[in-house]
């Protein structure tokens, strides 16, 4: 029925636009083809449809996680992550600011990248998002039934977390790679003294099957080289994880140079099983750390920062068999493996050729013992052994592959802009076509698991020069979608996105949207400062510190007339959405605070602090559109000076809030 | 997805407009009773008017505490942001409501908000009275509406 509908409505749309065009093949539309690849048509959804697919495209230097629709690449929601957010008071509000809870203090910044979706025996199963703060390493769980950040934990011994967040196929574990490496222990000491003093840390975050919850189970610490992307085994290689390196050199100055001296780099292989296996019994040294762990708790609606201090580290040379290295050739980021788990693709950045290693190749390069030698007693087996084979003249700086789930990958080229499709297995290039412009990332729907949905890919470009209307010197960033069902790639849409999209990850829409949640059930609130019904409301004094326990429905506040408050008052409000209805938040902000406005979701509580500064009747309002009469919920507090004898007081109607 | 539901509804209607038979379910057992034509209504005896929404029919024996307990939970919990039971507040006060509305009436009203207001006479006019105020939908199961009606009939 819905499909049906979507095709009425496509050509009545269309072919009243040919009617009221007249000559189809003449004007500007018809010579750049718009018509002729129906390019809008497959794009088109219509008014109260819905997208076929969710895209969560990270936020980049904006700290956050943007959710879109494909095919449309319209814009649903910006979901705050790593940095503070007024929409939304994430880290504006007391149930937030502990997510943003670091051991450097409050950070309320991030630098977001690499989005992953849960999975179970190697499918999205849809139920949280993972992604990476970079600057401060940290990791987030999204939890894709709320939309909401639900748990950060902070990596230490770490420094650019960028080769993270992936997940193995049953959602085992997370990983946090540091790109960059750093003095372990932490210390001070010369810079110049780095090789064979710092360290690289690759973290293993448990995730409990149940409730996602995370914990860092160990940190893996390898020699001093930079790790920069990372993908895990599925199907037979289930149990490895792939990291790409870069600066193998251990250079600390000026690296486009000096970590570019190596003729190949490597990929790090790890069996994280066995790592684990170790660990279960007793291997590894736990060492003093000191990191935070924030978890959001959806029942009490309030965040708590718990400070961890100390973490078990794990030293590979004491875990035979556990880590190799594979050479790849020349300075590689991208690390993809294919969904049969057989293919690890290394994009040399400066490389001539693209490298795939095989899997199956590697495990017997291992019982061969087909070493070449060892970094910091880490066997290096031999580049041949390993090699499945190379995609010839490719292009120009591979960075990233993705795959369709039909025997084909498609690798970015930054350099040519361009996506370039191949043949796993073959390795013949089987089409091209040009990105507008310096493509990094791209994305399959499922992409990194074992079953893509291979319709679309979208490429997320770090330079849109002129190709939309002019912002000042900075114009926005963007994303295109190709359909790539057919044997060419079709360029179908260019969208802005916001901050960089860096990198995403998606998924069919269905298995995400029947989960989402309306509302949430008053009875289950357990906040500690909730009151479930207007006659609970109440203001209470403690010292200089006033706290307001608030409700609010369509259209009024309870209580909304307030007085005895003081000047050199803390005011906390105490705020509790009783609607019960889908889609009905209230938002509440007074006048002079020093934070944002509070958006309530039906059925939450949230509170934020207001200093009383000056003497007057200071007015409160409604921030989110709530009804016919929103304008209308507002509600007054009056201060008074310090010492004053006006008693507090509050009401609604004239009346005690508790009047029946 | 609205678009299937405008469908449905069009296919209702014309099922409706060609005098078809919509079953409602009934929590008191009983059979499935028609719907009645609802625009007359106005003018006509209230106490007559069922509404519009899943109740059908609602049968009442003698007062029963415990509901009664359990509808003045609910109604604390949802409703008192618009209702007082001794005083017009944002909603009508709601002393003596079973005298003067149908049970099933009261339910479908709490029930399903949105579609008596748009459509039933008396829940249209008390929107006017309420300056155009709409009644929140606080997604009541049906249980809790029934120890509501309870409730309310012990406040006459």
């Amino acid at each position: 029925m819905k499909t049906i509908f979507k095709y009425f409505i496509t050509f009545t749309v269309v072919s009243s636009w040919l009617v009221s065009c007249g000559d189809v093949n003449s004007g500007k539309s018809s010579s750049q083809g718009a018509l002729s690849t129906n390019a809008a048509e497959k794009v088109y959804v219509a008014p109260g449809e819905h997208d076929d697919y969710y895209a969560f495209i990270s936020g980049g230097f904006s700290g956050q996680l943007a959710v879109y629709g494909l095919p449309s690449g319209r814009l649903f929601k910006v979901i705050p992550v790593f940095s503070v957010d007024a929409e939304k008071a994430w880290g504006f509000n007391e149930e937030t600011k502990p997510m943003l809870n670091t051991s450097h203090g409050f950070i309320p910044w991030d630098d977001s990248h690499h989005p992953d979706i849960s999975q179970t025996a190697g499918e999205l199963d849809g139920r949280w998002v993972f992604i990476n703060g970079n600057n401060t390493p940290r990791i987030a769980k999204i939890d894709l039934t709320t939309f909401e950040t639900t748990e950060i934990i902070e990596v230490p011994n770490s420094a650019g977390n960028h080769s993270s967040s992936f997940v193995t196929e049953n959602t085992e574990y997370v990983v946090a790679g540091t790109r960059f490496s750093v003095p372990f222990p932490q210390r001070d000491m010369p810079i110049s003294e780095y090789k064979g003093n710092f360290k690289g840390a690759l973290s293993f975050i448990s995730v409990d099957p149940e409730d996602g919850r995370m914990d860092i189970k160990f940190q893996i610490m390898m020699p001093g080289f930079d790790y920069d992307l990372s993908h895990p085994g599925r199907g037979a290689s289930h149990g490895w994880f792939f990291f790409s390196t870069y600066n193998t050199e251990e250079a600390n100055s000026l690296l486009e140079v000096n970590a570019s001296q190596n003729d190949k780099d490597f990929i790090a292989a790890i069996n994280w099983k066995k790592i684990e296996e170790y660990v279960n019994n007793g291997g590894g040294k736990k060492v003093p750390a000191n990191y935070a762990h924030n978890v959001y708790d959806e029942k009490t609606h309030t965040a708590t920062s718990t400070m961890k201090k100390e973490v078990l580290v794990v030293d590979p040379t004491e875990v035979p068999g556990a880590v190799y290295f594979m050479p790849t050739p020349k300075s590689p980021h991208g690390c993809d493996v294919d969904p049969s788990g057989e293919y690890i693709v290394g994009s040399g950045k400066l490389a001539a050729e693209l490298t795939v290693h095989s899997f199956s190749k590697m495990i017997k390069a291992i019982e061969n013992e087909d070493f070449d030698g060892d970094a910091y007693g880490i066997p290096i087996l031999s580049y041949e052994s390993t090699l499945a084979g190379a995609v010839k003249n490719p292009g120009l700086g591979p960075l990233h592959t993705e795959f369709d789930g039909k025997g084909n990958a498609y690798t970015t080229f930054f350099i040519s802009s361009e996506v370039v499709k191949w043949k796993l297995g073959t390795w013949e290039v089987l089409d091209r076509k040009k990105t507008f412009y310096s493509v990094g990332h791209l994305m399959i729907p499922g992409g990194n698991s074992r079953k893509p949905f291979g319709d679309y890919v979208v490429a997320m470009n770090k330079i849109t020069k002129d190709r939309y209307l002019p912002t000042g010197p900075e114009v926005t960033q963007s994303a295109q979608l190709y359909d790539i069902s057919g044997e060419k790639m079709e360029l179908l849409l260019d969208f802005p996105t916001v901050g960089e999209p860096h990198y995403a990850a998606g998924i069919a829409a269905d298995i995400v949207a029947k989960k989402s949640k309306k509302f949430f059930r008053l009875e289950e609130n357990e906040h500690k400062h909730a009151v479930k019904s207007e006659a609970e409301s109440k203001v209470v004094r403690n010292g200089n510190e006033v706290h307001i326990y608030m409700t609010m429905i369509r259209s009024h506040f309870a209580p909304d007339n307030i007085e005895g408050i003081q000047v050199g008052d803390k005011v906390y409000f105490h705020v509790t959405n009783l609607e019960q209805d889908y889609d009905v938040p209230h938002g509440i902000s007074m006048i002079g605070a020093n934070t944002s406005e509070l958006l309530i979701m039906p059925g939450q509580t949230e509170s934020f602090v207001w200093e009383a500064k000056q003497e007057g009747v200071w007015p409160f309002y409604c921030t989110d559109f709530c009804s016919a009469l929103h304008q209308e919920m507002q509600g007054y507090i009056r201060v008074s000076p310090k010492g004053s004898n006006v008693p507090i007081s509050f009401t609604l109607d004239g009346d005690p809030v508790d009047i029946e | 997805m609205k678009l299937k539901l405008v469908i449905v509804l069009v296919m209702a209607l014309a099922l409706a407009s060609c005098g078809g038979e919509k079953p409602k379910k009934d929590v008191s057992g009983a059979e499935p009773a028609t719907e009645k034509a609802t625009e007359a209504v106005a003018d006509a005896d209230p106490m007559a008017n069922k509404g519009i929404g899943p109740i059908s029919s609602v049968t009442l024996g003698e007062i029963d505490q415990t509901l009664v307990a359990e509808g003045e939970t609910v109604f604390k919990a949802k409703c008192t942001a618009c209702h007082k039971i001794s005083k017009k507040f944002v909603g009508p006060a709601l002393k003596g409501v079973t005298q003067r509305r149908s049970p099933e009436w009261i339910m479908n009203m709490t029930l399903n908000p949105e579609e008596m207001i748009a459509k039933d006479p008396i829940a249209k006019q008390l929107l006017a009275e309420a300056n155009g105020a709409p009644m929140a939908n606080q997604n009541i199961t049906e249980e809790e509406a029934r120890a509501l009606l309870e409730y309310f009939r012990s406040k006459n």
